[in-house]
């Protein structure tokens, strides 16, 4: 017969004794099994979280530059038709202009007679509905000792009309004057301020705002004014036509051919007022785009963030209840199977007496207690394993990934006899140590 | 001489101060001679018969078992010689609850690792008429066959020396004889018995019968 075989038999008999032992063994790794299930399927269900977080940020982000896209190309095309139906500007000039110079300077320098604004204000021209005639030319405003552009400027609306429109520029009537921004601006001139131009009073009706153009340094006075000032009575330097209208689609090809009858030998340019608008469109539509798409990207990165910092919370506050309660578990089953060694050491007493007497050593004696402890350790490890692998997953939840880790088996199939076997060496040790003959005599 | 007890002394410490168990005691066993020791309650008897089986360290005085003195052997060895050497026989059997007969009787066989130790088990089991008893344990039996199992468990390692301790205190008549009948064949077989008894009949089987009186020897009758 082996000790091995003692053990056995002891555990068949005494087998309250030894169940309780294990479920206290059971109870320590269960709790140390499932905290740390539930805190790696804590961990699993951050990452999941946080990656989900992250496709529907992805996806959202995706589904706002589709939709501006989409907005942009509705925008650009509901501006074209817009712009389509837009009345448009031309500006006809005299037959000498220089077209490149007048581009580079930005004021024409040739001059044609003023009659010609009557002429096309007076022909059957239907397509253009307002007439600007212009003189406008740098000089040097001597009282102030600058460079500035004056202009001369009278409303106009062409005859051919049967229903007369309001002109669609103020008149600067005489001896007014409008002030671009660096003109008023240095000298904090208002509206009813005094000033003089070349010898010339004049009193200010309006101040513009920066424009970041020419118009800036321009002074704009009434048509006739300008012309006794600049010496260029009854000449013009320009005819802005605006608001022209085509029902055509090559419509400069066709108000050119309409004013080429009238004043054969004028130069005609289309002004940029569309191709501004478009640019000016994309550049808001653009702008709300970045601006809507980086709003998209801002909420999924705190969708992602706010996901991740609950999971966080999640998985911190496990690990706080593990901290506490593995610990209480390992140390109230250790204390537990003490009692429970300790009372079957004393029960025990005789059976040990005569082992002794009958030559059993110390040695085997420890060996008795100790392999009980160790069978105690195994079955509750596995049986704690099971259990505490059962409450976690079902305590976190469904997930799709295995909580199963061969390594926490290992550590409770180790960790519980090592626990066990702690606990049983001194109740082991006493009774190894107790002497036979006192135990005999006892008896 | 298988058993010697020379000048043997064993003080416990009491509430009151030290008591003398056995005071200056000698007594000596030849092979094939069995010696009953007898006397009042409390006069040394079970005393003697724990430092005869090398379980109390006397303080003074020297123990031979078979030549050899135990207290000179380390606890290990100590235990392995009672195993080898001596037989125990008690009035409690002190069998292992949880094992059967046959697992009593071969509980000796742990110390030595004997593999023959369960065919000498099952032979003695037959000797002493347990047979159909092999696969009880302890509290299925009656009381003198728990103590037939007992002897034969102390008989399992052919031990050289029996010592006997009331080993018919709980026994009938019948139950009594079997027991100092198969004491008797040891002793017939070349083996010592030392027999600690109050019993009258116990004391008939014996060839010598020392009686202690307040822990001394008072006479020794052959």
């Amino acid at each position: 017969m082996k000790i091995s075989r003692l053990v056995v038999q002891e555990i068949a008999h005494r087998f309250v004794n030894f169940v309780l032992a294990v479920i206290g063994v059971s109870i320590a790794v269960a709790c140390l099994v499932a905290s740390v299930t539930m805190i790696d399927a804590g961990e699993i269900q951050s990452r999941k979280l946080v990656a989900e977080g992250k496709t529907e940020s992805e996806r959202l982000v995706a589904k706002r530059e589709q939709e501006v896209k989409d907005a942009g190309k509705k925008l650009n095309d509901e501006m074209r038709k817009i712009t389509k139906g837009l009345g448009f500007n031309i500006v006809v000039l005299a037959e000498d202009e220089d077209i490149a110079a007048f581009h580079a300077e930005g004021t024409p320098t040739r001059t044609m007679p003023q009659e010609y604004v009557d002429r096309l204000a007076k022909s059957p021209i239907v397509v253009i509905n307002h007439l600007l005639p212009i003189v406008t030319k740098k000089v040097e405003w001597a009282e102030e000792k600058q460079t500035i552009v004056l202009t001369g400027t009278r409303g106009e609306v062409p005859q051919a009309h049967r229903d007369p429109k309001k002109p669609l520029l103020d008149l600067v009537p005489k001896g007014k004057v409008v002030l671009g921004y660096r003109l008023h601006h240095p000298r904090k001139l208002k509206p009813g301020s005094k000033l003089t131009i070349n010898g010339r009073e004049l009193e200010v009706v309006k101040c513009h705002p920066e424009r970041g153009s020419v118009d800036d340094v321009t002074a704009w006075v009434n048509l006739e004014e300008a012309q006794q000032m600049l010496g260029m009575q009854n000449l013009v330097n320009a005819i802005l036509a605006l608001e022209c209208n085509c029902a055509t689609v090559d419509r400069i090809a066709e108000i050119r051919g309409e004013i080429a009858k009238v004043l054969p030998g004028t130069q005609i340019l289309e002004r940029g007022r569309k191709a501004l608008a478009r640019a000016e469109a994309r550049n808001k539509a653009k702008k709300t785009a970045d601006a809507s798409l980086e709003a998209a990207r801002t909420s999924g990165k705190q969708m992602i963030a706010s996901r991740k910092a609950n999971a966080d919370e999640m998985i911190a506050s496990r690990k706080a209840q593990a901290n506490v309660l593995v610990p209480l578990a390992v140390v109230g089953s250790f204390a537990w199977i003490v009692l429970l060694a300790v009372g079957n050491a004393r029960q025990r007493r005789g059976e040990i007496g005569i082992l002794r007497a009958i030559g059993m050593g110390s040695r085997d004696v420890l060996v008795l207690f100790l392999g009980k402890a160790l069978l105690v350790g195994l079955a509750g490890g596995g049986i704690g394993y099971i259990v505490g692998y059962l409450v976690g997953t079902g305590y976190s939840g469904p997930i799709e990934q295995s909580l199963f880790d061969v390594n926490w088996l290992l550590t409770a199939l180790l960790m519980a006899p090592a626990l066990s076997a702690a606990a049983t060496w001194l109740p082991a040790l006493v009774a190894a140590g107790q002497d036979p003959a006192v135990v005999l005599q006892e008896q | 001489m298988l058993i010697s007890l020379d000048h043997i002394t064993k003080t416990y410490t009491g509430d009151t101060g030290p008591i003398v168990a056995v005071d200056d005691v000698s007594v000596s066993v030849e092979a094939g001679e069995f010696v009953a020791v007898v006397g009042p309650s409390g006069c040394g008897k079970t005393t003697l018969l724990l430092v005869a089986g090398g379980l109390l360290r006397p303080e003074d005085g020297e123990v031979n078992i078979d030549g050899t003195d135990p207290y000179s052997l380390s606890g290990e060895q100590r235990a392995r010689f009672r195993a080898e050497q001596i037989g125990f026989v008690f009035q409690q059997f002190h069998l292992v609850p949880y094992l059967n007969v046959l697992d009593n009787v071969m509980a000796p066989a742990l110390v030595t690792g004997e593999t023959s130790a369960r065919e000498r088990a099952e032979t003695l089991v037959e000797r002493f008429g347990l047979t159909d008893r092999l696969g009880h344990r302890p509290g299925q039996l009656s009381t003198g066959e728990r103590q037939r199992v007992a002897l034969a468990r102390a008989l399992l390692n052919e031990p050289r020396v029996i010592l006997a301790d009331e080993p018919t205190g709980n026994l009938d008549g019948d139950n009594s004889e079997q027991v100092l009948q198969a004491l008797k064949a040891f002793t017939d077989e070349g083996g010592a018995v030392l027999l600690v008894t109050h019993d009258p009949d116990a004391v008939a089987f014996a060839g010598r019968q020392v009686m202690l009186q307040g822990g001394q020897l008072a006479q020794s009758v052959s």
